[in-house]
C-alpha cells in the first residue's frame, strides 16, 4: 500500500476526479493484496475497483465460489486457481478429493467474461472443461497447469484447435495421459501467435514434423521446453529455426551422439544467443551437456534436477562456467565439492534448490550433499534468498554461519532426510539453528524445518518470524506448546500444515479466531481427535473442517462416535460460501 | 511394531521368515530414532524399539513429488518373463501412474487373468503371480510397497505361474 499511501490524497479530493481517472491510477497498483486494500477505502473505490480488476489469484478455490466471483469482478480477465492442499504432492491427500476445474469454466462461460489468462495449480481438469475453456473465451491467450491432472492430450487438442489467439501453453509437472494422438497437429496453419510452449511432462510420443512446422511458423516463440520423446537431430532442427529462444527445455538425447549430428546441434545451439534458461535433460548422455558450453555464460537460470543420468563431475563442469547464473536447481549428486565451486562461480545467484538423487537412501551413496556445501554458498553467494536443501545431515553450527551469512533469506526449506535427526556432531536438537535463521532472516515468509526439533524451536520462530507465512512442519516438536508458540506469535502466517507432531485439541483450539487470518491449516498424524474437530467447527462455521479418513468407505468402519478418535487428516480452511457439495465418501466435512 | 522379548531373548533376531515382502526388513543397524510411522502407535513413543522401523515405510516422505521421483528413477524399461512363454517383452514402469494400470496391461500382453489382491494373502485366485527383482537382487510380490517406490526399485519382473506359483500361495 505504500505507493497508495505515498499519492498522500485524501479520498474526498480524490473523488473529484472522474472515474476514469481514479482507474488509471488504480492500474499502476498491480498487487492482489493492494487491490484488495484499495476496494475497502469508500464505497465508490470499491466499485471502481471491481470494473477494474482484470486479475484475480484465488489461493483456494473453495474459499469462494465462481458465480461470487464472477458478480465481483465482472471484467476478470486473468485468473489463478489453486486446488489442492500443498500436501497432496507427497501422497497425502486422496486422488479424488476435489479441486475440479469445471465448474468455473462453466460459470465463467455462462457469464461471458472475457478470460484471457489461466493459471492453474493442483486441479482436476477435464477435457470436457478444456474443450469448453477453448470455446467459450475468444481471447483466450494463456493456458498454465501446474501440478494437475484428470485430462488427456485430447483436451490439449482443443486448446490448440479453437484458441486462435493462444500465445502460451505451458503445462508443469502435470499428470497427463498420453493418448499419442496428434494434437500438435491440431494447431491451425494459421497460428502463428505461440510465445511459449511447454509439454515437457508428456511421456507419449510426439510428432516431430508438426513440432518443427509450429515451431517454423511461430516467429515470437521465446521458450520452448520439449518432452522425452524428441531426440537430438530433430532438437537441432527446432533451434535452427528458432534463434530467438529465450527459454530452451531439452528432451532426450541417444546415448551415443554421431560426431556429425552432435556439431550440428553445436552450430545451432551457438547462432541462440539470446538463450538464458535451460531445463529438461532426462535422458541425456553428460557429452551432451557440452554443447551448450557456447552460450553457458549468457545462462540466468538452469534446471538440471531431472538430469539423474550425469554424474556430478560433469554437473560441475558445466555450472562452473555459468557466472551469472541466478537460478539453479540440481540434483545433489553435485556433492559439496560442487556446491562449493557453485559458490565460487556463481556469484548471482538468488535461488538453489537440491533435490535428493536417492531420496529413500537405497544406494549406498556417499557424494550426497551436508551441512558442508550449505555453509559454502551461503559464504558465496551474497544475493541467494530462496533455497530449498535435501541433504542427510546438519548442525546447528552450520546453520548459524549460514544465518550470518545470509540474512536476506526469503524462503529456506531445508529436509534432512531422515525424520528426527539430530545435529551429527553434538547430537542435540537443531532448535538453535533454525533459530538463528528465523532471527537474523528478517524478512523471511516461507519455513520448513526437519530434523530433531523441541518445542524450543518453535518458540524462536513465534517469536522472531514476523514475516512468516508458510511453515511446514513435520516429525517436531513435544507438546501443544510448540503449535501455540507458532500460532500466537506468526500474525502474517497464512499457511500451515503439519504431519507427524505431538499437537492436539488444546493447540487446535485456542484461538478459533486466528483461522480466520489464514487461509488454511493440515494436521496430519498428529494428536488432534474428532472431538476436538467437531467443536472447532462448532465455534467456526465460516471455516470447512474436513476429516480425511484413511480407508475410502469412510468413517463407518470404525466407532463414529468416538470423539476421542485421533483423527488421520485434518484440513481446514476459511471460507464464504460454506460446505463444498463435491467431496469424495473419504472425506467428511464436520 | 514392538517385538517380543522372552527371557531376555530378543525373538526376533533368531526368528526365520521366508519374509513376506514389504515387511520388517532390517537393512543395516541404525541410531534408534523416534521415528513415527504413518501407522499410528497406540502405546507411548518413549519405549525404545528394539530394531529400527524400515526407513521407507513413511507415506509421503522425503517430501519429493512422485513426479520427480519417477523422473528421476534410474530404472525405466524392464525386462518381463512369464513362465511357460518362450521370449521376454520390455515394458516401460514410466507409462503407468499404478498397480492396476500395469497388471492390465501384463495381463493383456501375456494373456492371462490375475487373481484378487490381498496385503495379507498376496494373489489368490488364479494360480498366477506377478513378482520383480529389486535393486538388492531379492524376488518381491508385486504391490506391496507404495507405486513409486516400486518404479524406483523394481529391476525385472517375472510373472510366475503352474507349479511356482502355487507353491508360493501356499508358503503365504
Amino acid at each position: 500500500m505504500d505507493r497508495a499511501i505515498k499519492l498522500q490524497l485524501s479520498t474526498s479530493e480524490m473523488n473529484y476526479f472522474p472515474d476514469e481517472v481514479i482507474e488509471h491510477i488504480f492500474d499502476f497498483i498491480p498487487s492482489h493484496r493492494d487491490r484488495n486494500s484499495i476496494s475497502l477505502v469508500s464505497k465508490s473505490w470499491h466499485k471502481i475497483e471491481r470494473y477494474s480488476r482484470h486479475q484475480v489469484f484465488i489461493g483456494n478455490c473453495y474459499a469462494i465460489s465462481p458465480e461470487r466471483l464472477i458478480r465481483r469482478f465482472p471484467c476478470l480477465r486473468s485468473l489463478t486457481l489453486k486446488g489442492k492442499p500443498h500436501f497432496a504432492d507427497f501422497n497425502l491427500v486422496p486422488h479424488e478429493w476435489g479441486g475440479f476445474l469445471h465448474p468455473w469454466i462453466d460459470a465463467l462461460s455462462k457469464a461471458r467474461v472475457g478470460l484471457e489468462e489461466l493459471r492453474l495449480k493442483r486441479m482436476v481438469v477435464s477435457d470436457e472443461s478444456l474443450e469448453l475453456l477453448s470455446r467459450s473465451f475468444v481471447g483466450f491467450k494463456s493456458l498454465v497447469l501446474v501440478s494437475c491432472d484428470g485430462f488427456t492430450t485430447d483436451g490439449l487438442a482443443s486448446i490448440a484447435a479453437n484458441c486462435r489467439n493462444l500465445r502460451e501453453l505451458d503445462l508443469q509437472e502435470n499428470e497427463i495421459d498420453d493418448h499419442r494422438g496428434q494434437w500438435l497437429n491440431c494447431f491451425p496453419d494459421s497460428s502463428t501467435t505461440l510465445v511459449s510452449l511447454n509439454f515437457a511432462c508428456l511421456k507419449g510420443e510426439t510428432n516431430l514434423s508438426a513440432l518443427e512446422r509450429l515451431v517454423a511458423r511461430s516467429p515470437n516463440l521465446k521458450s520452448l521446453k520439449v518432452n522425452r520423446a524428441v531426440p537430438l537431430d530433430a532438437l537441432t532442427r527446432l533451434m535452427s529455426c528458432a534463434p530467438q529462444l529465450v527459454d530452451l527445455g531439452v528432451g532426450c538425447y541417444e546415448n551415443e551422439a554421431e560426431p556429425e549430428s552432435f556439431e550440428k546441434l553445436m552450430a545451432a545451439i551457438k547462432k541462440c544467443t539470446l538463450l538464458r534458461s535451460l531445463s529438461g535433460f532426462s535422458e541425456v548422455a553428460p557429452v551432451c551437456l557440452t554443447a551448450f558450453y557456447p552460450i553457458c555464460e549468457n545462462l540466468t537460470s538452469l534446471n538440471l534436477s531431472y538430469a539423474a543420468e550425469i554424474q556430478g563431475n560433469h554437473l560441475i563442469e558445466f555450472v562452473q562456467f555459468c557466472k551469472r547464473l541466478q537460478l539453479l536447481w540440481i540434483l545433489d549428486s553435485i556433492g559439496d565439492k560442487g556446491l562449493e565451486i557453485v559458490a565460487s562461480s556463481c556469484k548471482e545467484l538468488q535461488e538453489l534448490r537440491v533435490f535428493p538423487s536417492d531420496p529413500h537412501d537405497e544406494e549406498d551413496n556417499n557424494t550426497a550433499v551436508t551441512e558442508v556445501g550449505l555453509v559454502a554458498i551461503s559464504a558465496g553467494c551474497p544475493k541467494l534468498h530462496s533455497i530449498l536443501y535435501f541433504c542427510k545431515q546438519m548442525t546447528n553450527a552450520a546453520l548459524i554461519t549460514v544465518a550470518k551469512n545470509c540474512p536476506n533469506f526469503i524462503r529456506f526449506r531445508l529436509c534432512i532426510l531422515e525424520p528426527n535427526k539430530p545435529d551429527h556432531i553434538t547430537s542435540q536438537s537443531l532448535d538453535e539453528g533454525f533459530g538463528a535463521i528465523v532471527q537474523a532472516c528478517k524478512g523471511l515468509r516461507r519455513l520448513s524445518v526437519s530434523g530433531l526439533l523441541t518445542d524450543k524451536v518453535f518458540l524462536y520462530i513465534g517469536m522472531y518470524a514476523a514475516q512468516l507465512e508458510m511453515l511446514s512442519i513435520a516429525f517436531a516438536g513435544d507438546t501443544d506448546k510448540g503449535m501455540l508458540y507458532v500460532l500466537n506469535g506468526c500474525k502474517k502466517l497464512r499457511k500451515l500444515e503439519i504431519r507427524d507432531s505431538p499437537f492436539g485439541n488444546a493447540a487446535l483450539l485456542a484461538d478459533v479466531g486466528k483461522y480466520e487470518t489464514m487461509r488454511s491449516l493440515w494436521m496430519s498424524s498428529c494428536e488432534v481427535t474428532l472431538g476436538g474437530c467437531k467443536r472447532l467447527a462448532r465455534n467456526a462455521p465460516w471455516l470447512n473442517v474436513e476429516i480425511i479418513n484413511e480407508n475410502e468407505n469412510g468413517r463407518m468402519e470404525r466407532n463414529e462416535e468416538d470423539e476421542r478418535e485421533k483423527v488421520d487428516r485434518l484440513y481446514l480452511y476459511r471460507t464464504v460460501v460454506g460446505t463444498r457439495k463435491d467431496a469424495p465418501p473419504c472425506v467428511t466435512i464436520l | 511394531m514392538a517385538y517380543e522379548k522372552v527371557n531376555e531373548l530378543n525373538l526376533k533376531d533368531t526368528e526365520l521368515r521366508l519374509g513376506l515382502p514389504g515387511t520388517g526388513q532390517v537393512k543395516e543397524e541404525k541410531e534408534v530414532s523416534c521415528v513415527r510411522s504413518n501407522k499410528r502407535q497406540h502405546q507411548s513413543d518413549n519405549e525404545e524399539e528394539s530394531t529400527p522401523p524400515t526407513k521407507t515405510q513413511i507415506v509421503g516422505w522425503p517430501p519429493v513429488r512422485s513426479y520427480r521421483k519417477n523422473n528421476n528413477s534410474v530404472v525405466s524399461y524392464v525386462k518381463v518373463s512369464m513362465d511357460g512363454a518362450p521370449y521376454l517383452r520390455k515394458i516401460d514402469l514410466k507409462t503407468y501412474k499404478n498397480y492396476s494400470e500395469l497388471l492390465k496391461e501384463l495381463e493383456n500382453m501375456f494373456k492371462f487373468t490375475i487373481g484378487e489382491y490381498s496385503e495379507r494373502e498376496g494373489y489368490r485366485g488364479s494360480g498366477v503371480v506377478p513378482t520383480y527383482e529389486d535393486k538388492d537382487g531379492d524376488w518381491m510380490l508385486v504391490g506391496d510397497v507404495p507405486w513409486d517406490m516400486f518404479t524406483s526399485s523394481c529391476k525385472r519382473l517375472r510373472i510366475m505361474k503352474g507349479s511356482d506359483a502355487l507353491a508360493l500361495d501356499s508358503a503365504l
